[in-house]
């Protein structure tokens, strides 16, 4: 059957516990079992049968593997995503596209990681068509690539030195009050200027980390998940943009795709910038957070440093961003928990973190795939 | 530092360098000889970096190698700390620097005698030296008043 794309909904999500899972692994975890866990998770949480399944859609992992360890086996919709950051927005895009147009009409929607345990490096290997040419001058990994978009991003507009600083704070203060985030252990500005460089200017604290789990959301109409166990989470609008180049690093910070982006969305959504109760951004490396905010008008373009004031930013502040922790302190699930945190946001789920009278959600991922969402529970959608 | 390591080193920074192939033969040629050379496309004009069958803005396959100015932009750069590769061991922190060439490509290298007070968008030059083993690689200079006409 089909429906309009504003018509659909999250309606269940599952994890892992990334905090018990990140304790030493001497062999590497399956990352199948992993996802069957999640996946479990989130039909006990929106109680639909799995049969009800019909379309899977996984990433990191390939689709025929978990179909047989999870029992899909006759889904009318299957695709593997690659295993990057920028396709955890596309995986909830393209499960929006299948329901409206009635490909399918129940969609998992799974990611598995066992990056950890199996000790899979980030620099050093693999990349696009210039990683050769990159590695003789010693160049590689992708926060490399953002450290040289956040060196000219600061020589512009005059950010200091502890300008990322309330960002990597802000992450690991909502990680402490996160049962499942692995890094809780908060910081000062002091201990994160006291922080080894990795690609200077960045700092070990701006890194994401590397840990295994699982995350699963399940996608299907707002008519079919009416009768579901937990309230819906409507996708009020979606959209994408591409800026592909040879490098990880966009000359404008993902800036234009960034803006093409946040048009159609608040315009399809009827929601502006400033409704937004609860941000949920994309954090492989904290300048991200910056480009971010900007190119989804947010922050003045040049002041989101100024902008991201501790107090603003945290979960009972103005303006909540990843109040679950994010990259750098919950778990690197490549984009992926972010959703989950946006629905128990939504849900008033989020126990000590949760964000006071919170109806609105926007996720968003500055990427050489620039995507974002605006979420909400029911009944919040301007009409 | 021993001779051993010293060799060690050069070995594992040739395991870095990009394969030489049929198709990007001239490119090192042009390095060997001083010259920076780089695609440009018979129909459209457009140089493109690294080496592609196809022009990206026209799609035509047909094209010439052609030496370019050497003289770029210093678009950004980093000081890497992170041990990712071994061949870097004893010059880390280095510096990575993303040149736009005049001609329009960026591409990743390094500064040699990088001054203390670098900006962006300072003009580099093109100069030809060899990395820690024989191939010639590229690596900019920051122009200094006296190198212009």
């Amino acid at each position: 059957m089909q429906h309009e794309p504003t018509d659909i909904a999250i309606v269940g999500v599952g994890q892992s516990d990334f905090r018990s899972l990140y304790a030493a692994s001497d062999r590497p975890r399956d990352a199948f079992a992993l996802a069957a866990g999640a996946l479990r998770e989130a039909i006990e949480d929106c109680g639909i049968d799995k049969d009800e399944i019909d379309g899977l859609l996984t990433c990191r992992i390939p689709y025929d593997r978990l179909a047989t360890v999870a029992g899909l086996p006759h889904p009318r919709f299957v695709h593997d995503l690659e295993g990057t950051g920028r396709m955890s927005g596309i995986a909830l895009q393209e499960a929006v596209a299948l329901i409206s147009s009635g490909m399918a009409d129940v969609v998992a929607c799974v990611y598995g990681n066992n990056g950890r345990s199996a000790k899979v490096k980030y620099g050093g290997d693999g990349g696009g068509p210039t990683a050769a040419y990159d590695e003789m001058y010693g160049m590689t990994s992708p926060g490399a690539y953002v450290a040289l978009m956040y060196q000219r991003y600061r020589g512009m507009y005059g950010a200091g030195e502890d300008a990322l600083a309330p960002l990597a704070i802000n992450n690991r203060r909502h990680a402490a009050l996160n049962p499942v985030a692995v890094l809780q252990k908060e910081f000062t500005r002091e201990e994160y200027l006291n922080s080894r460089y990795i690609a200077e200017p960045l700092r070990l604290l701006d890194y994401c980390l590397i840990n295994d789990g699982a995350v699963a959301f399940i996608v299907t109409s707002m008519e079919r998940a009416r009768s579901l166990r937990k309230p819906p989470v409507r996708v009020a609008a979606t959209a994408g943009m591409g800026h592909v180049t040879n490098y990880y690093t966009a000359e404008d910070f993902f800036y234009s795709a960034s803006q093409d982006v946040a048009s159609r969305l608040y315009e399809q959504s009827g929601i502006t910038p400033e409704e937004v109760d609860c941000l949920q951004i994309y954090d492989n490396f904290t300048p991200t957070i910056l480009f971010t905010l900007e190119g989804f008008n947010h922050a003045p373009r040049g002041e989101a440093w100024q902008w991201v004031d501790e107090e603003k930013i945290r979960h009972d502040g103005p303006r909540p961003l990843n109040t679950a922790g994010g990259h750098t302190s919950e778990s690197y699930m490549q984009g992926w928990a972010h959703h989950v945190e946006s629905v128990r946001q939504l849900r008033g789920e989020a126990g000590a973190r949760q964000v006071p009278g919170c109806s609105t959600v926007q996720y968003m991922c500055a990427s050489p795939i620039v995507t974002s969402h605006i979420l909400t529970n029911d009944g919040a959608v301007a009409r | 530092m021993s001779t051993q390591s010293t060799q060690s080193r050069a070995e594992s920074y040739e395991a870095l360098l990009p394969e030489i192939t049929p198709e990007n033969q001239p490119y090192w040629d042009g390095l060997a000889e001083s010259e920076l050379r780089l695609q440009n496309c018979d129909a459209c004009g457009e140089y493109r970096f690294p080496d592609s069958e196809v022009c990206p803005r026209c799609l035509s396959g047909s094209f010439t190698w052609r030496a370019v100015s050497g003289r770029g932009r210093l678009w950004s750069w980093i000081r890497m700390h992170q041990r990712y590769l071994s061949a870097f061991d004893d010059v880390r922190p280095y510096l990575v620097a993303y040149i736009k060439l005049d001609e329009g490509p960026p591409i990743i290298s390094t500064l040699v005698e990088a001054p203390d007070d670098l900006a962006f968008d300072l003009p580099v030059r093109a100069v030809f030296e060899p990395g820690f083993s024989e191939r010639t690689i590229l690596k900019f200079a920051v122009e200094r008043p006296e190198d212009s006409e």
